[in-house]
């Protein structure tokens, strides 16, 4: 690069310089507006950068892909959503989407079909331990996480909805660092309890918050590293550190800042 | 001899028979309450999927323990089968053990095979009681099961005893009988389990033994029958249903919603956009957005309901249920079979059916139960025989948010936020690209 600084082009001007990129980084409403999730896209954003992936994102052309609108049962406003976001991507012929959002994830890979739109979407966990294999990103140890103890709480929608399981844990592996399972992991991992529109409002009565169920089995791990893949996870189990008081000793973080922080970028 | 016993025989066999054959009706028809759904794709694995799961018990031994003892009732269950028919020749032709000579030396196998399992089966149901009303396993003591489905599942417990306990009780007496030469009992050499309880009957006299050993063949094979009757009002009609049930899995990702092409039709007319081929029909008539009653459901989803067992490993799993709210998938699946129950008896009943002011939606499923739902898939993931609540659920939130705008007061704003600024949250759509000004700000390493 020319220049010393983060580039972050967008598909429109990719397209007016006659340029298709490699992939597009769709980067989701929490990536782009929750004040702690546009670290993860940032971090993501500097990955990109200093290995030199070809990539472009939507920047103000993308919106909601219309998930909790779906989930929430109001299925004419995910459609009309789906419907101007396939427009805007088949405008722009866009084959290749990656996203931090498991969530964006399911509904692009699984769900536009059915609307006019194929793309082939992974999460960015995959599209990270890709890189790793084939050696374009080269771990550097930074961060002082080697050797410590860190567990993954799967997301439901990149999990049980997907199957994706392996790369999230394969990323870790290669940081080197202690992989302490919760009991409830991987096909029974516990939801944080925001899938399914919940991030947007008051749980039902009940005797317990579930975020606080699985931060309480998060910590049971004795692991200081909580490691996530999916914005709104990352806000539960934030919220339950928080509630547990040891927002000092333990941390919530996604897999591509944990990359990002190896890699000395943060 | 006389004729009489096995024109009873015939009798008892013909109108089990009848009943059983008007019972798989009305359940078939409370099936088809439900929609049209076609799912006969990719046969290949349907066939696999139903060998594993359902053959093969696949899910099942997620949980070791219940799994093995789950087994062996089941390996008894369609081994003994295989024993009625000689049950049912000889209650036909007057014989007696009419397979014995044709086996020779392999029937006395077969009879120990019969008798391990019916004494496995036997000691299943046993520590199956024991974890129902003694350690009283959670997911078998909630809310939900209280009254019939409790009853309903020792009940069940209870006859499959009787029922294997009648076999060795035949075989043991049988035996007695042959050794003491009585006509017409001939011995098998070696039957292990049965003899085993031999000494309980040695000092019977050789009428009562015969009565007894009467009395328990009987017993066997009417309690079979009407098992099999008792069965179809039961829980219990997964050991038919999961067959069809699993080879009708959705094969799809578990996070795919179904689409909805009745609103794609009305989205594409809105937005102005041409289907390639020219115009569009117009949408056909369009009964209902989402689902309000069974019969807005698919036959899927019910059979889904007459499949399930109520054994709750998928509200054991579900993560609004463990931190104590109302929603439990059992029990959507346990409210839809008993809906479907009631609209059925009321058309039996020459009343109105579905209109009969009552719906699954309201009047047995709570907005609160299906709004406390993650989509999480816990519940489908734990589900032995594939059966998928979360379908269910989702449909019914179709019709609260399009049918009724009754959808939660947040969810509503969230509705808005996504009409108005295009994301959930309340920000002008102009500040979505602003994560980026500070890195593009920022020296690059």
């Amino acid at each position: 690069m020319s220049e010393k600084s983060y580039k972050v082009p967008t598909m429109a001007e990719k397209a007016s310089a006659g340029e298709a990129p490699e992939v597009l980084f769709w980067v989701g409403c929490a990536g782009s507006f929750d004040d702690r999730y546009k670290a993860v896209t940032q971090a993501f954003v500097k990955i990109l950068n200093v290995i030199g992936v070809d990539f472009a994102v939507l920047g103000e052309e993308e919106t909601c892909t219309g998930d909790p609108a779906r989930r929430a049962g109001n299925e004419f406003l995910f459609q009309m959503q789906a419907a101007s976001n396939i427009q805007v991507l088949n405008g722009y012929h866009v084959k290749n989407i990656v996203t931090a959002c498991p969530h964006c994830f399911n509904t692009l890979k699984n769900e536009y079909p059915a609307l006019g739109g194929n793309y082939k979407v992974v999460h960015h966990s995959q599209f990270l331990q890709q890189l790793i294999n084939e050696g374009r990103i080269v771990l550097k140890g930074g961060g002082g996480y080697k050797g410590k103890k860190i567990t993954f709480h799967d997301s439901c929608f990149l999990g049980r909805a997907n199957g994706v399981y392996e790369a999230p844990r394969e990323v870790i592996n290669a940081l080197d660092m202690e992989l302490v399972e919760m009991k409830r992991c991987k096909s029974k991992g516990l939801c944080c309890g925001a899938g399914g529109a919940q991030m947007f409002k008051e749980p039902e009565q009940g005797k317990k918050d579930i975020n606080i169920e699985r931060t309480e089995e998060a910590l049971g791990t004795g692991a200081k590293t909580i490691a996530v893949g999916c914005p709104f996870c990352l806000t539960m189990m934030t919220d339950g550190i928080k509630n547990k008081e040891k927002e000092q000793d333990v941390q919530v973080l996604d897999i591509a800042e944990l990359i990002a922080k190896d890699l000395n970028l943060s | 001899m006389s004729i009489l016993p096995q024109v009873l025989f015939l009798l008892l066999f013909s109108v089990a028979g009848f009943i059983l054959y008007k019972r798989i009706k009305t359940i078939r028809q409370m099936i088809f309450l439900g929609r049209p759904e076609q799912r006969n794709d990719q046969k290949g694995e349907r066939w696999k999927t139903m060998g594993l799961i359902a053959f093969g018990q696949k899910k099942m031994f997620k949980r070791v323990g219940p799994a093995i003892l789950h087994l062996m009732i089941y390996v008894a269950f369609i081994i003994i089968n295989i024993e009625v028919l000689e049950f049912i020749t000889d209650g036909l032709s007057g014989s007696h053990r009419a397979f014995a000579p044709f086996l020779g030396s392999s029937y006395v196998v077969a009879m120990n095979i019969f008798e391990f399992l019916a004494f496995a089966a036997l000691v299943s149901c046993v520590a199956f009681l024991i974890r129902r009303n003694i350690t009283k396993v959670p997911r078998l003591r909630m809310g939900e099961l209280k009254g019939w489905p409790e009853l309903d599942a020792n009940l069940i417990l209870w006859i499959e005893i009787l029922l294997v306990s009648a076999i060795l009780t035949m075989n043991a007496t049988d035996q007695v009988l042959a050794e003491r030469g009585v006509a017409g009992y001939q011995l098998v050499e070696g039957l292990f389990f049965s003899s085993l309880i031999q000494p309980l009957f040695t000092t019977f006299g050789d009428t009562s033994l015969v009565v007894l050993e009467r009395f328990a063949w009987w017993f066997h094979i009417v309690g079979i029958l009407g098992f099999a009757i008792y069965i179809t009002y039961s829980k219990h009609m997964h050991i038919f249903l999961a067959f069809p049930n699993t080879w009708y899995s959705n094969l799809k990702p578990k996070g795919e919603m179904k689409n909805m092409p009745e609103v794609t039709q009305e989205v594409k007319l809105m937005l102005g956009i041409q289907e390639e081929g020219g115009a569009q029909e117009s949408p056909s008539e369009i009964a209902r957005f989402g689902a309000k009653d069974v019969n807005d459901l698919s036959w899927i989803n019910m059979m889904n309901a007459f499949s399930c067992t109520e054994c709750g490993r998928c509200t054991a799993e579900c993560p609004a249920n463990i931190t104590g709210k109302k929603l439990s998938p059992r029990k959507i699946m346990m409210d839809t079979r008993d809906r479907a129950e009631e609209v059925m008896e009321n058309i039996n009943n020459g009343g109105k059916g579905l209109d009969d002011g009552k719906a699954l939606l309201g009047d047995h499923i709570s907005k609160e139960e299906i709004n406390a739902c993650t989509s999480c898939n816990a519940c489908v993931e734990a589900c032995p025989i594939n059966i998928d609540p979360l379908d269910i659920i989702l449909q019914l939130r179709r019709y609260v948010a399009m049918e009724e705008s009754g959808s939660p007061a947040q969810w509503n704003a969230m509705f808005q936020n996504i009409e108005t600024s295009f994301a959930p949250w309340k920000f002008p759509p102009t500040d979505r690209f602003k994560w980026a000004d500070k890195l593009k700000d920022q020296e690059a390493k």
